[in-house]
C-alpha cells in the first residue's frame, strides 16, 4: 500500500465540486483580525518507492486550507493531488501513469466552549493516532502507512457526519481528551464513507510526556464489526528519543506497530548536520484469524521491519529515506522508499 | 482504497491552479512584508526573546505540538491565530493551552 492516502478519487464532476467549494470559501471569508488571516499550508513533494524491484515515482501536492469565520467557527480542508508513474508490466517496457485527486477532510468546526468542539462535514475518522496525526506528508516519518492502518478507520480514513471532540480535563499534571463521532454511509466519489460510529479517549501526562489512549469504532453496514485499539506514546522530557506504538483489533485480523525516532542533537549550538538527522525504526506485525479481503490487511500473518534515515533541511524541507524488509508466508520482499517534501504556509491575503 | 483514475490533464490543471492560488497571496504577502519591514510593526516568531509570559507557552508547545512536529521556522503573526485554532481542533488543545502557545508564538 503505497502512501497512507485514503483518497477518494472521483470523476471530473466531483473534482469540480472540490474546486468550487474551495473557491467559495475564498470569496466568502470576511475580513478578519490581524492574527486570524485564512491560510493555505501543506506540502509539495516527490516520492519514490521500489517494491519487489518495481519503482513508482509520485509527484504530490497536499494543500491545507484553514479559515476562521468569526470567533467560534473554523473551516478547514486538506486535499491530495498526485501523479504516479509505474512500470507497464506484462513484459512491456516503459512506464504508465495515473492521476489522483481526493479530499481527506472538509469540515466546519464550531468551538462551543473550552471543553467541546462540534465538527460537521467530512473529517478524519478518530481511531488510534496515525490517521489524525501522522498522515500529513510534511510530518510523516515514512512514505507508507502502517500495515494496520485500515483497521478501525473503515478503509477510507474519512467519515461524513458529525463529531464531538475536545479536552475534558486539562491540568499541569494530566489531560483527558476525547472524540466521539457518527458517520453516515456515502458513496459520493469525494465524500465516500461507511456508516459507523465510535470514538476514542486519551490520557496525557505532560510532565512525563506519556500518553495512553483507547479507541472503539463499530461499522454499522454490511457485516457489522467492532474495532478496538490502544496506543501508547512516550517522549521523555529532554530526551532525544520518541517512542510511539499502536495496536488495533478487528474481527478477522489484528496487529500493531511500534516506532522509535531518534534526534542526534537538539541543542541549537550543536552541529547543524547532526541536528537535522533523524534515524527512525519501526516494527510491525499483523495476524490473520480469518479471511477478509475488505479489511486492507495482508492475507497472511506478516512481519515487517522498517529502517529510516530522515534529514530536516532548513527552510521547511524534509528528506525521508527508508528500507523495509517484509516477511510473510506468501513471500519476503524488500521495499525502498524516498521522499522529499517542502512544507509551505501562506496567508490567503494581507490582513487588516 | 477507493482510487479511480481521473482525467490527467484536468488533474494537472488543478495542480497548476493551486500553485497559482498559493503563489499569488505569497507574492502579495511578500510585498506587504516589504512594506511592513519599513515600520516597527513587522513581527515574526521570536522564540529566544520570550518574556516570562511566553515560558508557559513554550512549555506547552513542547508538551503538545512538538510530539508530532517542530515549530514552523517563520510564522507570521498574521497567521498565528489561525494556526492555533486549527491545531486546537486537530490536537484537542484546551482553550488555555491555545492561549499560552499563542503568546509563545506571538509574544
Amino acid at each position: 500500500m503505497l502512501l497512507r492516502m485514503h483518497l477518494s478519487i472521483g470523476p471530473r464532476f466531483s473534482a469540480r465540486v472540490i474546486g468550487f467549494l474551495w473557491a467559495l470559501l475564498f470569496c466568502w471569508i470576511p475580513a478578519l483580525s490581524a492574527q486570524d488571516t485564512p491560510l493555505i499550508s501543506g506540502g509539495v513533494g516527490f516520492i519514490t518507492s521500489t517494491n519487489g524491484g518495481n519503482t513508482t515515482y509520485i509527484p504530490i501536492v497536499s494543500p491545507v486550507l484553514a479559515a476562521p469565520l468569526g470567533d467560534h467557527l473554523l473551516v478547514e480542508s486538506r486535499a491530495t493531488i498526485l501523479d504516479s508513474y509505474f512500470p507497464k508490466g506484462n513484459g512491456q517496457s516503459g512506464y504508465t501513469g495515473s492521476s489522483f485527486l481526493g479530499l481527506s477532510y472538509l469540515q466546519l468546526d464550531y468551538l462551543a466552549n473550552r471543553h467541546m468542539t462540534l465538527v460537521a462535514g467530512e473529517f478524519l475518522t478518530p481511531f488510534g493516532t496515525y490517521n489524525e496525526r501522522l498522515t500529513p506528508i510534511w510530518i510523516a516519518n515514512w512514505e507508507s502507512a502502517p500495515l494496520i492502518f485500515s483497521l478501525g478507520t473503515m478503509n477510507t480514513g474519512s467519515s461524513v457526519g458529525g463529531m464531538l471532540r475536545g479536552s475534558a480535563v486539562s491540568t499541569d499534571k494530566v489531560s483527558l481528551d476525547y472524540a466521539g463521532y457518527f458517520s453516515a454511509a456515502s458513496t459520493n466519489e469525494q465524500f465516500n464513507s461507511q456508516r459507523s460510529a465510535g470514538g476514542k479517549a486519551e490520557l496525557y501526562f505532560p510532565q512525563a510526556h506519556l500518553e495512553i489512549g483507547a479507541s472503539y469504532n463499530r461499522r454499522l453496514q454490511d457485516e457489522h464489526q467492532n474495532f478496538a485499539g490502544l496506543h501508547l506514546w512516550w517522549e521523555p522530557a529532554d530526551s532525544l528519543v520518541k517512542f510511539r506504538s499502536e495496536y488495533a483489533h478487528g474481527k478477522h485480523a489484528q496487529g500493531y506497530w511500534m516506532e522509535s525516532e531518534f534526534h542526534l542533537a537538539r541543542d541549537t549550538n550543536a552541529n547543524a548536520f547532526r541536528r537535522g538527522l533523524e534515524p527512525v525504526v519501526r516494527w510491525q506485525q499483523t495476524f490473520r484469524s480469518s479471511p477478509d479481503s475488505s479489511d486492507g490487511l495482508p492475507s497472511v500473518d506478516t512481519n515487517r521491519a522498517d529502517f529510516g534515515l530522515n534529514y530536516l533541511f532548513p527552510h521547511e524541507v524534509r528528506l525521508n529515506t527508508s528500507y523495509s524488509r517484509q516477511f510473510a508466508a506468501t513471500g519476503n520482499r524488500n521495499v525502498w522508499q524516498t521522499g522529499i517534501v517542502y512544507r509551505f504556509l501562506f496567508p490567503t491575503w494581507r490582513s487588516k | 482504497m477507493k482510487m479511480r483514475t481521473i482525467d490527467r490533464k484536468f488533474c494537472m490543471a488543478v495542480v497548476a491552479s493551486l500553485c497559482i492560488v498559493a503563489a499569488l497571496p505569497a507574492l502579495s504577502a511578500s510585498k506587504a512584508q516589504q512594506q511592513d519591514s519599513q515600520t516597527p510593526a513587522k513581527q515574526t516568531v521570536q522564540r529566544d526573546a520570550s518574556p516570562e509570559t511566553a515560558n508557559a507557552g513554550e512549555k506547552k508547545f513542547k508538551q503538545n505540538c512538538s510530539r508530532c512536529h517542530d515549530a514552523p521556522q517563520d510564522l507570521s503573526t498574521h497567521l498565528s491565530g489561525t494556526v492555533l485554532r486549527h491545531m486546537r481542533v486537530r490536537a484537542s488543545l484546551s482553550e488555555q493551552d491555545e492561549r499560552d502557545i499563542l503568546k509563545f508564538l506571538n509574544p
